[in-house]
């Protein structure tokens, strides 16, 4: 017989598992019919087969990871290279066709699956994929010795928003990688104001250090593809002296796959999705982009949004069209809603019970965003509580009426609001005085449904004063 | 837990070249000198105030104006001026 077409066997086993233990007593005969051409790896204590001829320890998980051993026992016949077959778990039938031996087992019971191998343990795959595969990763890598905290290393890198960042190593990024099925060196687009070329990989490093978990990054993908969309215009956003910031709203299924708030304290803190993928964008447009504030960014007072401003729509009334179906998308699609916005100003009005008076005074509140005398100027999201929806639904109105009857009450005499009007020298250009003028330009205003099911309290995130082509639009996009 | 020792770059890497200045005017005499409006309020008034500075040296001076504050200025205009000029002044905003 050619010799490199030997038959081996390989039996791979772990202490820990009852099926390995069960088996253990197979191990003499086996060891007595294939002598050097069977080894026996073991993935936690190598004493459990020291007697066989070749015993193997396999706690690197090196053979274990080579060979996709999912579960323990494994047995492996071999036949020069060529793997011929395999059989997981015992099998006393099929091991005794496998080996030959008639009386194999004799005793012990038919049929007993085995255990996970310990290369299925959570997060291992990651970890041997470092140790063992090819390294994908391909950003220049910071050795740190023992005295160097790996979070002050990152602030000394000048890496952070301010607050402490997860260190990136390459484990973690690696995870992150794995919630993706996209290629880590698929470039995304170019990050302004740098214009530099933005892996996979370097959004997942950022999105590492946001503390983002990896199911969030298909999310994080999508709101930075949507950041890169022309007509959001990121490089003039980030430079500008104005307050505003990307504002995320997340549609559709994912917002529930991963947990997002759209409830109570929806724009607030404490929900790990919504502040920590708003966060990766704000990283990313500093550390690949290099957006630093004092730099190109140079906002007179900038707003606390940019740490992180994203938050889900709640989309519990199906009569109700969300933002991203109001953009053309279905309630089945999971969509990234990017508006370039700040703040918020809250709309309280406990007394209204009709939709009339209702949308009279949010249209009175929605005068303000910017300046009550400056038209056309930006843009705005009205977040509309969940007791404000009830007060339209009453009334019968849908939303289509709502967004109707606020831009009517939105129109005003140019000669109530041109500079000089009111004793105040700002406002509209004189030259508009006699007609009569809208507040938002066209599709200049949207409407989100968010809150907490308590308080007639809804609110505006005003946007910024470049608006619509000359500036920023609201740009959607899908989550893949 | 994953070790902390290497951390991987989250940064664009960038090693810009050095980039060698364009070699410097000696004079304005007879010189085009563009002004680059970027379209900010107020922007035509200050550099009608630098376009008569700059005449009263001697110097030519051409005008352009970009789209729009928000974005970097289009490749064609920047061709433009650098074919059109000798040296260029950027009336940034603020």
């Amino acid at each position: 017989m050619n010799p490199t077409q030997e038959s081996r066997y390989a039996l791979v086993v772990k202490k820990q598992c009852p099926t390995c233990a069960l088996i253990e007593p197979l191990l003499e005969p086996l060891d007595k019919l294939y002598g050097s051409a069977l080894s026996v790896y073991v993935q936690d204590d190598p004493a459990f087969a020291a007697t066989v001829t070749q015993p193997v320890d396999d706690s690197s998980l090196e053979f274990s990871w080579r060979h996709q051993i999912e579960i323990v026992p494994t047995l492996i016949h071999f036949r020069g290279e060529n793997e011929v077959q395999r059989i997981a778990g015992w099998d006393k039938k099929q091991w005794r066709e496998l080996t030959g031996i008639a009386d194999l087992g004799e005793g012990i019971t038919d049929f007993q699956p085995g255990c996970g191998s310990r290369t299925q343990d959570p997060g291992m795959e990651e970890t041997l994929a470092l140790r063992f595969a090819q390294n994908p990763l391909q950003s220049r890598e910071l050795m740190l010795d023992d005295s160097t905290d790996a979070i002050e290393a990152c602030y000394d890198h000048g890496w952070t928003d301010g607050l402490p960042v997860v260190p990136p190593t390459p484990l973690r990024v690696m995870r992150m990688l794995n919630g993706s099925e996209r290629d880590p060196r698929e470039i995304i687009g170019a990050i302004p104001p740098d214009l530099v070329a933005c892996s996979v990989e370097k959004i997942a490093i950022n999105a590492v250090m946001a503390g983002c978990k990896p199911e969030y990054f298909p999310v994080v993908l999508a709101t930075v593809e949507a950041a890169l969309q022309d007509p959001f215009c990121l490089h003039g956003l980030l430079c500008t002296t104005y307050f505003s910031s990307p504002v995320i709203v997340v549609n559709g299924p994912v917002s529930r796959h991963i947990g997002m708030n759209w409830g109570i304290n929806a724009l607030g803190q404490g929900n790990r999705a919504n502040a920590t993928i708003g966060r990766a964008l704000q990283l990313l447009v500093r550390n690949v982009g290099g957006g630093i504030p004092g730099e190109i960014d140079r906002a007179t007072l900038g707003n606390p949004g940019k740490y992180t401003y994203c938050f889900a729509e709640d989309e519990s009334d199906e009569h109700w069209p969300s933002l991203a179906m109001d953009r053309g998308f279905e309630r089945k699609d999971s969509v990234v809603n990017l508006f370039a916005g700040d703040g918020l100003q809250p709309i309280v009005d406990q007394r209204s019970r009709t939709a009339d008076s209702l949308s009279r005074s949010m249209a009175l509140s929605l005068r303000s965003v910017v300046h009550c005398k400056l038209f056309q100027m930006a843009d705005a999201i009205l977040v509309i509580c969940p007791e404000h929806r009830r007060v339209f639904k009453e009334s019968g109105w849908n939303k289509a009426d709502v967004k109707a009857a606020l831009i009517e009450h939105l129109q005003l005499p140019g000669a109530e609001i041109v500079r000089g009007a009111g004793n105040i020298a700002e406002g509209m250009p004189e030259t508009l005085k006699d007609q009569r003028l809208a507040k938002f330009r066209d599709d200049g205003l949207h409407i989100v449904a968010a809150g907490g099911d308590a308080g007639f309290f809804s609110a505006v995130i005003g946007g910024w004063v470049a608006s619509g082509e000359r500036g920023s639009q609201l740009v959607s996009q899908r989550v893949n | 837990m994953p070790n902390d020792d290497v951390l991987l770059d989250p940064t664009g890497e960038l090693n810009p070249p050095q980039r060698k200045l364009q070699n410097r005017l000696t004079g304005l005499q007879g010189k085009i000198v563009a002004l680059l409006d970027i379209s900010k309020p107020r922007g035509k008034e200050f550099l009608d105030v630098i376009e008569g500075r700059l005449r009263e040296l001697g110097a030519e001076v051409k005008r352009y104006t970009k789209p729009t504050f928000t974005r970097i200025a289009p490749t064609s205009l920047k061709q433009q001026i650098s074919s059109e000029s000798d040296a260029v002044i950027i009336a940034l905003a603020d």
